[in-house]
């Protein structure tokens, strides 16, 4: 055996030994991360801080129905005189503890799912013409159906946003998962008898992070916009507690008079969305440069 | 002779390619020079990485203008500098001067297209022709790269083609417009033995009929033995020498060039002593396996991939098994790994019949049979290091950490590595270094057979010659018994002490390689053996 193979490794070898510093330096360079990134931050902070400085957005004021925006009520008053910046402030809160839980909820399901329905192909008939029912039926119309079923609380909507969020976060698992699955560096593990969990954890689970985190962003998204409709037509979080979609709902009968009713949460719910599908595409193009070319 | 003839089809001068900064050396390449005459073919051959297909694409005007950058040199296509010409003057040229065919024929056909459409268009955009006779004139070019019923197969769709007639259609759209120099970069690496022998034999036919000048890029020196003119032998970029195909096929002056040639298996098997009859290490008794079932949703189309296959592999044996693709020797591979599982019969390891155990069982015996597969970029996991990847087996069969990374570092010796490089991820290592990984990981958990499943198929001739002595010396030094998977009769008769030859899934041959080679039995085998590159060639040897 000639032995200069030892010397061609030592001169082979890259010296980075491991890839995460530049990736996370990518992401900070990367122009849609910062700038979403950066106003979801902002979004974020006002949801957390905002109410402790801002007047009770449940206290009535009769004398002070629907006054147009002002020094003294920034975005004006509804008809019942509450004040509306109070109200998009508070409301942000729920849109993004909506969104956020949304997201994680279904990511999380939905990979557990995905990486059985993946690798036992046994269980993979049973759970995706399930996933193919769920997808039938309308988010919305769901929706509506589980809130009057069980009662319009925070948690209800969460739930009733997650089940149609779930099978779409099934397929792309279980895509990644049918990939990897044939990559022969799993068929070597098999053949080392290393066991189905270790397997699935080692070998196959890591290849889906990237897709994932890009996937929940967008789910996020979705959640937050469901959330808004499901709050007009008065089948989404109660109205004692301020939410976009419910204040607009409210807001609709007094378009024509006081436009701001509608107009400020609206502005509200279309920067965070669009906040967080900017984060998403920024992730995408610095996770998986692979992925980006082909969505 | 005129003056025009006596210009040659492609000069290129002194030509320097600019690789981006950041790259492993500055030059993709550096002062290339060769000429291609009429009615010439020139083999341009070096291994991965030598510059030979960059070459091509600049000729063609087809390399990234942003990542590549010609900064010396010129390039005379019938004495015209391609190098000065605008985007628009150089698509004008190809195709109608030059013409291209590529390695991947499946990918290079657009499959939503009928072929007689694809050939079709190149006459379209070139030349001024009515519709009926751009037809007549695609039927006449079908015809004439021997594809059958021209006519009918005008019609057809890319996948309804096998891989020898889908090349022939690339090699008819690059012909169609008769240009004066063909470039085909490895037109014949992805098809089989027997298709291959009938393209090289097809343009080398039609280079003879139309006085083309060809460009032909390889890396196998079969090839470059039955069709070369003159050989171009290209190294890190640079051409390190040029002569008629027997200069430098028996006597190459350059050492990089001997170093490639010497490393050609030879066709003819070494005299190896017949083994004595040691104990069966692994059997196979009527071996079936079926694709395809008849259910709600399926079709009910079935394939039979491995038929009634029986197998006797003996301890301190390499047996070898050979087949085109689709003949069902990787299947057979895979079965006795349980990698697949078989439709029937027996694979007894150790007098248990493991066939149709359960996973819980089968644990046990996973241990005795490794495998090494074909491709050794996606054989490892990049996102673990290489010394994970090599004890996890060992662990998984309780071995502690600390035995089994001691275990980890003698293996990393035994396959000429340095055990410090076990902390090192696999993007780090050549494709020939991880292949020894690969054989590191299977040699850890102390196996008694190892399969090769196409283990050498994607190396360079060089690196091959390697890696195929260190798994004669590790079969060797375990006593292991060899099961060697492959569709390359050079490697085989180099390594296997008996020889099983595969016709869709059938096993059509079995004997000691050295009575296969001199006197094969099946019409099958002949021809195989028939079609190999190179067969009448005796390539220099150093040793």
């Amino acid at each position: 055996m000639p032995d200069h193979s030892q010397d061609a490794i030592m001169a082979d070898a890259v010296l980075s030994e491991h890839e995460d510093p530049s990736l996370l330096a990518g992401m900070l360079n990367n122009r849609a991360i910062f700038w979403g990134g950066g106003l979801l931050i902002l979004f974020a902070l006002i949801a957390a801080i905002g109410p402790f400085l801002t007047l009770d957005p449940t206290e009535l004021n009769p004398i002070k129905r629907l006054k147009s925006p002002s020094a003294e009520a920034w975005f004006g008053s509804d008809f019942l005189g509450r004040d509306i910046f109070s109200r998009v402030i508070y409301g942000a809160r729920v849109s993004l503890v909506v969104g956020i839980a949304v997201a994680l909820i279904s990511v999380g399901i939905g990979l557990i799912l995905g990486l059985v329905a993946g690798y036992v192909r046994v269980l993979d008939a049973v759970i995706m013409r399930t996933m193919d029912g769920l997808m039938s039926i309308p988010a919305i119309l769901l929706a509506i159906a589980l809130i009057s079923l069980s009662g319009a609380t925070l948690g209800t909507v969460i739930l009733a946003i997650v089940i149609p969020e779930v099978p779409r976060v099934v397929r792309l698992v279980r895509a990644v998962v049918l990939t990897v699955r044939e990559e022969p560096y799993v068929e070597a593990a098999i053949a080392a008898g290393t066991r189905l969990p270790l397997i699935l954890k080692r070998h196959i689970l890591p290849n889906t992070i990237a897709p994932l985190i890009v996937q929940a962003t967008y789910v996020c998204a979705s959640a937050m916009l469901t959330e808004s409709i499901l709050g007009f037509l008065g089948a989404g979080i109660p109205p004692e507690i301020p939410s976009w979609g419910n204040i607009m709902s409210e807001g609709r009968t007094y378009f024509q008079i006081s436009p701001w009713i509608i107009f400020f949460p609206g502005i509200g719910l279309a920067l965070t969305v669009l906040a967080v599908n900017i984060v998403g595409d920024g992730l995408r193009d610095t996770l998986d440069p692979r992925i980006a070319r082909k969505i | 002779m005129n003056e025009i003839s006596d210009t040659p089809v492609l000069e290129i001068k002194g030509l320097s390619v600019l690789l981006p900064d950041g790259a492993d050396r500055e030059f993709a390449i550096e002062e290339v020079s060769f000429s291609i005459g009429r009615s010439e073919i020139v083999c341009i051959v070096g291994e991965s990485g030598s510059g030979k297909s960059v070459t091509a694409f600049t000729v063609m005007g087809l390399i990234p203008k942003k990542d590549l950058v010609p900064v010396a040199g010129e390039i005379l296509l019938h004495g015209e500098n391609l190098l000065g010409k605008s985007d628009r003057q150089m698509r004008r040229l190809r195709g109608k001067k030059m013409g291209m065919v590529f390695q991947e024929p499946m990918t290079a056909l657009n499959p939503v297209i009928k072929v007689g459409d694809q050939i079709a268009e190149i006459l379209e955009i070139h030349a001024n022709m009515s519709a009926s006779a751009r037809k007549k004139r695609v039927i006449e070019t079908m015809e004439d790269v021997s594809l059958p019923e021209p006519v009918k197969m005008y019609d057809s769709y890319p996948h309804q083609l096998s891989g020898g007639q889908r090349q022939r259609i690339m090699i008819a759209m690059a012909l169609v417009l008769e240009p004066g120099l063909l470039i085909a970069d490895e037109p014949t690496t992805a098809l089989d033995v027997t298709t291959q022998a009938e393209v090289l034999e097809l343009i080398r036919d039609i280079q003879a009929r139309h006085g083309t000048g060809v460009m032909f890029i390889t890396h196998d020196f079969g090839v470059v033995a039955d069709i070369a003119d003159r050989v171009v032998v290209m190294q890190n970029g640079k051409v390190v020498e040029q002569g008629t195909r027997d200069e430098i096929l028996s006597a190459p002056s350059h050492p990089y060039t001997k170093m490639l040639i010497g490393s050609v298996p030879s066709l003819t098997p070494p005299n190896r002593p017949i083994p004595e009859v040691a104990e069966t290490a692994l059997e196979a008794k009527a071996l079936n396996k079926t694709y395809g079932r008849v259910g709600l949703f399926e079709n009910g189309r079935m394939v039979k991939a491995a038929q009634d296959v029986e197998l006797i592999l003996r301890r301190g044996e390499t047996l070898g098994v050979v087949g085109e693709s689709g003949s069902g020797k990787s299947t057979v591979a895979r079965c006795m790994v349980r990698l697949i599982d078989p439709t029937s019969g027996d694979i007894n390891v150790a007098g248990t019949n493991i066939a149709q155990m359960a996973e819980s069982e089968l644990r046990a015996y996973r241990q005795k049979i490794q495998i090494v597969f074909q491709d050794p970029y996606r054989s490892l996991n990049p996102r673990r290091t290489v010394g994970q990847s090599i004890v996890e087996g060992p662990m998984n069969f309780g071995l502690s950490g600390t035995e089994a990374q001691s275990r980890a570092e003698n293996l990393m010796r035994i396959v000429g590595l340095a055990p410090e490089a076990l902390t090192r991820f696999p993007h780090q290592f050549s494709g020939g270094q991880r292949q020894r990984i690969c054989i590191a990981r299977a040699l850890a958990m102390e196996p008694r057979v190892l399969i090769a499943d196409e283990a050498v198929s994607a190396l360079d001739v060089s690196v091959q010659a390697q890696v195929l002595r260190l798994l004669q010396d590790v079969r060797e030094r375990y006593d292991l018994a060899m099961l060697f998977i492959t569709h390359d009769l050079r490697v085989a008769a180099q390594i296997c002490d008996r020889i099983m030859v595969m016709q869709r899934g059938v096993v059509v041959e079995e004997g000691r390689t050295s009575e296969v080679y001199a006197n094969p039995q099946h019409p099958y085998t002949r021809s195989l053996l028939n079609a190999a590159p190179g067969r009448e060639t005796n390539f220099a040897r150093y040793s």
